[in-house]
């Protein structure tokens, strides 16, 4: 048999069995095909990962998610100079009205982001489906993309580090910000964050792809009137922002 | 000017001379190297803690040369494409190689990647800032992650051998379901 045989054979093979899978168990296949990729499957720029927070649901007194990301990844937390967080929770006030909102802010995963535009090695980038993130293998800690970053995002890490999670590598020298949970995300699963409102019952954070018209965080933001904080920017944000 | 008979067969002998003492040498050194202690010989070695370790991913040859290339080849693919499999991912070689007693591949120089890069004199920076230690304990069990047990007379497939794909959507399906159940909304 020859070669181009074999393979073809083969390929018949694999489909006939997925064809067949498929058939069995169609709300699986659908799971997967909507949440998972496979390990070996590269991210694609058919999806974009976004998350929208409810500023209507966000409890002022709440560091939920503050804290499900410092455990998630490992940060000190602290708000000194040298200490780690990724994300903070914002408070603001209408001075006219009085009206004070609380939101959490981290980074907005910018389409087109001013930090991936001045980094000089190329350490900061863009990944296919739209998370910003710095290859810290690259990064020389020169800390221009702290400076370009309009919301503040980054920082850099001062000391050096021990007992790192495993998923989350991260050590002195280098610029790091909110990577929207991407070892989680590459599983399949919600970011921490997110996973922590809705376990804390808030549900102010939803996390999903943003190019899928299906998707929950899609119809939200067909169906309701959403805000890109600084929208004068043109970054088109990946985070978003309802009530504010 | 010509070179006599004479002059020719005595060069002729001495760098025979040579020759043989080198073999010689050689030899000697191959028999000192083949003793079972390894630092019975002239020539220390490293001594290398392995926990487990029956079967790498690759040779074992194959490994001590190049696990540095295929190191940095899966931490491009991972970081820039999110690919995520487990053959060559550091994760996965501490999760195999962390010793015992002190659950890292660092610690001492009997640990499995501090032996022979103290030895070899050639800094790791891995590990400043990724974990030396696995995320789960080193379980009993004594096979590799990644390389399933194998069935006496079953030659393992492709598939089986390499690809995690299969309990890798087992687990992201009963992660999706677990999310589902818990009302999780994305
Ligand atoms: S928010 Fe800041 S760090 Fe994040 S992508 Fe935009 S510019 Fe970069
Ligand atoms: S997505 Fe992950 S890294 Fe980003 S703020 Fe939320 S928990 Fe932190």
């Amino acid at each position: 048999m020859s070669c181009a045989n074999k393979s073809r054979r083969e390929f018949l093979g694999t489909t006939a069995v997925a064809t067949a899978s498929l058939a069995v168990a169609p709300g699986v296949m659908l799971i997967d095909m909507a949440h998972g990729r496979a390990p070996e499957e590269a991210a694609s720029s058919s999806v974009r990962w976004g998350m929208l927070v409810d500023t209507n649901k966000c409890d002022s007194g709440c560091t939920d998610c503050v804290t499900a990301c410092n455990t998630e990844n490992g940060l000190s937390g602290d708000t000194s100079e040298t200490g780690s967080q990724w994300i903070r929770k914002v408070e603001l006030k209408d001075m006219r009205t009085g009206k004070a909102t609380s939101l959490p802010m981290m980074c907005q995963h910018c389409a087109e982001p001013p930090c991936v535009d001045v980094c000089p090695t190329g350490a900061s980038f863009k990944r296919a489906d739209g998370i910003v993130l710095v290859d810290k293998h690259i990064c020389i800690g020169c800390r221009y993309c702290v400076m370009a970053c309009p919301y503040k995002a980054r920082s850099f890490i001062h000391e050096a580090l021990a007992d790192q999670n495993p998923d989350v590598p991260r050590g002195k020298g280098v610029v790091e910000s909110c990577t929207m949970c991407v070892h989680r995300v590459d599983k399949g699963q919600t970011t921490a964050c997110a996973e922590a409102c809705t376990k804390a019952g808030h549900d102010a954070i939803l996390f999903g792809d943003l190019n899928d018209a299906n998707s929950e965080i899609s119809k939200r933001v067909s169906t309701f009137a959403t805000k890109q904080v600084r929208a004068d920017l043109g970054l088109n944000t990946g985070v978003r922002y309802q009530g504010i | 000017m010509m070179i006599s008979l004479a002059k020719i067969r005595t060069l002729l002998n001495w760098k025979m001379g040579a020759l043989i003492a080198a073999l010689l040498t050689i030899s000697a050194v191959s028999v000192a190297s083949s003793e079972p202690e390894s630092n019975s010989g002239r020539v220390p070695k490293p001594k290398i803690e392995i926990e487990k370790g029956d079967k790498c991913v690759e040779d074992e040859d194959f490994m001590r040369r190049n696990h540095m290339k295929l190191l940095m080849h899966k931490r491009d693919e991972t970081m820039h494409k999110g690919i995520r499999t487990k053959k060559y991912s550091l994760q996965n070689c501490i999760e195999c190689h962390a010793s015992k007693k002190n659950n890292s591949v660092l610690g001492s120089n009997e640990n499995f990647c501090q032996s022979c890069h103290s030895y070899a004199a050639v800094k790791i920076d891995c590990f400043e800032c990724h974990a030396s230690k696995p995320k789960v304990q080193p379980s009993a069990g004594f096979f590799h992650p990644i390389v399933p047990p194998a069935t006496p007379g079953v030659a393992a497939t492709d598939k089986e051998s390499h690809g995690l794909s299969y309990s890798m959507r087992q687990q992201m399906r009963s992660n999706v379901n677990e999310q589902n159940n818990a009302g999780v909304t994305r």
